[in-house]
């Protein structure tokens, strides 16, 4: 028996065959329940916009209240909407990856540690779409152990945060993890974006220890280097490498020309 | 050995002969998954299912396995249902997987289920094989469900997600032990956890491996 079982005929034939099993076994599996899985992405990334847009309530309608929302794709270059892909289908992670979309970041200019960015994204605009009473604005950045994926909502005025969530992150439970904590999100609603000078750059931070006045927040404590993935990545995104442009759209304290000379400083910065 | 019999084989691995607390077999996913009960219990459910369907197959096949590929074979036995559990969850609970992340796809490197599936269910019929695997994920879960009771307790103060211990950050008395949060908490409780069933089951006491011979006496000084 033990003889036969190690002839090299039997072997391949126990291999060959146990392979074919489970392959029909996993990929059924991976195939059947493929559906329900995207699904559930979806609506948990819907969940989330709804959330940071302090719209969600336990057991609502998400689908319902999501068609509410109106989703545009923004130039990030021009701060112009596009009407040039569906925002129902767009996908800016994939935007990101393909060189005819995106562009590459490096050194001093990738604090978030993208390396690569998108030059479009989708933003979600709650209220009238010329005059919303919110955008929510996609962010992305390092935190301390992997790459943290969320959203910002931002009141009207482009200026006034409503709030803050992250849907993928993979800090620490209990420390860097508590970025997810409803106590510490909530502290960031009505906090300013942009100083009062009219900068194209944000002011906003997460502090060391607590924070004081419009733009800071509190810290988490032993979370130091997911606070700074967090500042970092709102430096980056709201500043007119990421939406800044678009932002200053909205803004009151800045007149649209201030905005086009800021966009030829930073030119000259770049050249 | 009680081992015989079908009960024997349930029970005996959940605290006499328990994979982690004797056997130290793996501590590795005890240490990362039991941040809160709840992940915990998920864990402790898939690694039951997986032991338990993997020493079924391995045993179902055990008479046509050729023995220079047989950990190949059960490895990737054993992958699959990983697979096919990792997939039913990203399904049906959504969140839970988001938690566990990458730790169900590390089930297929948990000793336990290589170690149930090599020495036991290559050698015994399939229904025992089944029962011994049922058995070694209870008795992994049981060390999984403790661990996860204290770390959660004292690091976040709840049970479940239930508030047992106000935090102070949510406006209550406790303060929470960051360092139960993290890995070490685990071994700590481990250890706790092996010597009080030490004490209950004497015999798992192992022999001194040499004996340290008894310090010289002290000399009174002249």
């Amino acid at each position: 028996m033990a003889q036969s079982n190690n002839s090299i005929k039997k072997i391949l034939i126990v291999a060959f065959a146990l392979c074919i099993v489970c392959s029909v076994v996993v990929s059924t599996a991976a195939v059947a329940l493929r559906p329900m899985q995207a699904l559930n992405e979806e609506l948990d990334r819907k969940t989330n916009i709804l959330r940071v847009a302090n719209l969600y309530e336990s057991g609502m309608d998400v689908e319902a209240a999501f068609a509410e929302i109106e989703p545009r794709v923004v130039d990030l270059r021009t701060g112009e909407y596009t009407d040039q892909f569906d925002p129902d289908t767009f996908n800016h992670f994939q935007a990101a990856r393909d060189p005819a979309s995106s562009r590459t970041l490096s050194g001093e200019r990738d604090i978030a540690g993208l390396s690569r960015q998108e030059n479009y994204a989708t933003v979600y605009l709650v209220g009238d779409g010329d005059n919303p009473d919110q955008i929510i604005v996609p962010i992305r950045g390092q935190g301390l152990w992997g790459l943290m994926r969320g959203y910002m909502s931002i009141e009207g005025d482009g200026n006034t945060i409503v709030g803050i969530t992250y849907y993928e992150h993979s800090e620490t439970p209990g420390l860097g993890a508590e970025v997810n904590n409803p106590r510490w999100q909530a502290q960031w609603e009505g906090k300013k974006i942009y100083a009062d000078d009219g900068s194209l750059n944000p002011a906003i931070r997460v502090a060391r220890g607590s924070g004081s006045g419009d733009h800071e927040v509190d810290g988490l404590s032993g979370a130091t280097l997911t606070a700074n993935g967090v500042t970092n990545m709102l430096q980056f995104w709201l500043s007119p490498e990421g939406f800044g442009e678009y932002l200053a759209r909205f803004r009151d304290d800045i007149s649209h020309e201030e905005a086009q000379d800021a966009d030829v400083e930073l030119d000259a910065e770049g050249a | 050995m009680a081992a015989d019999s079908p009960k024997g084989v349930l029970v005996t691995p959940i605290f006499k002969n328990n994979p982690i607390a004797l056997q130290i077999l793996g501590v590795c996913s005890a240490l990362a998954v039991t941040t809160s009960m709840s992940v915990s219990l998920v864990m402790t459910l898939a690694v039951v299912f997986v032991c338990a369907f993997s020493n079924l197959f391995v045993s179902l096949i055990r008479q046509h396995i050729p023995s220079s590929i047989r950990i190949i074979v059960q490895v990737t036995i054993i992958a699959s249902l990983v697979i096919v559990v990792d997939q039913v969850l990203r399904a049906f609970a959504y969140q839970m997987s988001q938690q566990l992340s990458v730790f169900v796809g590390l089930i297929i490197t948990n000793c336990i289920i290589l170690g149930r599936a090599e020495g036991f269910a290559m050698q015994n019929s399939p229904k025992m094989s089944f029962i011994d695997g049922v058995g070694n994920g209870l008795g992994y879960g049981v060390v999984l469900m403790v661990v996860g009771f204290f770390r959660e307790l004292f690091g976040s103060g709840s049970v479940f997600g239930f508030t047992v211990l106000q935090p102070v950050q949510d406006g209550g008395w406790y303060v929470p032990n960051g360092l139960m949060l993290l890995p070490p908490s685990a071994f700590f409780i481990i250890g706790l956890m092996i010597w009080v069933i030490r004490e209950a089951y004497p015999e798992q006491v192992e022999e001194n491996e040499f004996k340290m011979k008894h310090n010289t006496e002290p000399k009174e000084a002249v």
